[in-house]
């Protein structure tokens, strides 16, 4: 590999975890406003350190619903790095302790940023950059968010419960050009909706999870 | 709140990381399993959506929340950043509020 592509790969990892470590921001300020003091938000970052699972946690304990629902709808939304890991396995090519400490960095990005190059030196390079980078500023940000959410006063004046609608809708965006999504993303509303003033609080939104399950046992042979 | 969801769910979701990394690809590569796990993102991120934005401990209410979610699907047809979204919706409801 000439010097031109590696930077270039560099360049490219930087500016995407640039970009997300910056939302770290607006994870500090919900988790402070769902009820997470600012250490559990920071520990939150550092340990679990996996957004959407993150936000999944504080959004289930902040609409009152209990640590076990929680606990397991962060979970199941951590399930698609395992894929990822899959993935990226035979191409990282990493193992025993490098492979341990490499796991923690495997995000939406640093896969993205690494699963499509050529080479096994490109690939890690683009996933250390992502990784590292996102997981510095990640944080750095959590912790700047958390403590500018603890200093604001009460998280509605600011519309910050909207934020966290805001925000899952973003996540959720770019899946949602297929048809096939589409329809498990209305299914999955309805059966949260309907479970809403029956269920205990956390069940709606695992029981939605059971959507993506019929439908894709249900799905055979279709592409999804 | 409690810290052992935290810490359950944060080592929970670093061994989900190192097991792909470590389990044999024929393992977890069925389509099936697949298939299922690119749903899974999709189905809990639309129930977190509509829980969030449309329920209020156990009724379903219309508030200034929807307003925000509204705007937040404008940001997002315009290809607006995450964070232009993120706080697109919250000043929509905090506005909305003040009126």
């Amino acid at each position: 590999m000439n010097r031109p592509d590696r930077r270039a790969i560099v360049r490219d990892s930087l500016g995407v975890g640039i970009a997300t470590g910056l939302y770290g921001t607006s994870f500090g300020a919900i988790s402070v406003a769902s009820g997470l003091s600012v250490p559990q938000t920071c520990v939150l970052s550092l340990l679990m350190f996996t957004g959407a699972s993150q936000f999944a946690l504080v959004g289930v304990l902040g609409a009152g619903g209990s640590g076990i629902s929680a606990a397991a709808t962060a979970m199941l939304m951590g399930t698609r790095n395992t894929l990822y890991g899959l993935r990226l396995a035979p191409l990282l090519g990493w193992s025993g302790g490098r492979r341990a400490g490499a796991a923690h960095l495997l995000i939406d990005e640093s896969t993205a940023m690494s699963v499509t190059r050529e080479s096994r030196d490109d690939a890690r390079l683009g996933f250390l950059v992502t990784g590292g980078t996102v997981l510095l500023l990640w944080n750095l940000f959590t912790f700047l968010g958390a403590i500018g959410g603890n200093a604001l006063g009460d998280p509605r004046d600011y519309g910050l419960d909207a934020a966290v609608g805001g925000a899952f809708l973003a996540l959720l965006w770019p899946q949602l050009s297929k048809r096939a999504h589409q329809l498990v993303a209305v299914l999955a509303v309805a059966v949260a909706l309907g479970l809403v003033p029956i269920a205990p609080a956390g069940v709606p939104v695992l029981a939605a999870g059971g959507v993506a399950l019929l439908a894709g046992l249900l799905s055979k042979g279709e592409p999804s | 709140m409690s810290w052992w969801p935290i810490l359950v769910a944060g080592v929970g979701c670093y061994l989900l990381k190192l097991a792909g990394l470590s389990v044999p690809a024929s393992v977890l590569e069925r389509p099936l399993v697949q298939r299922i796990a690119g749903l899974i993102p999709v189905a809990l991120l639309s129930a977190l959506v509509a829980v969030q934005v449309f329920t209020d401990d156990k009724r379903i209410v219309l508030d200034e929340r929807a307003a925000g979610l509204a705007a937040a699907v404008v940001l997002l047809l315009l290809r607006a950043p995450f964070l232009v979204v993120v706080i697109g919706a919250a000043l929509t409801a905090a506005l909305l509020r003040l009126v």
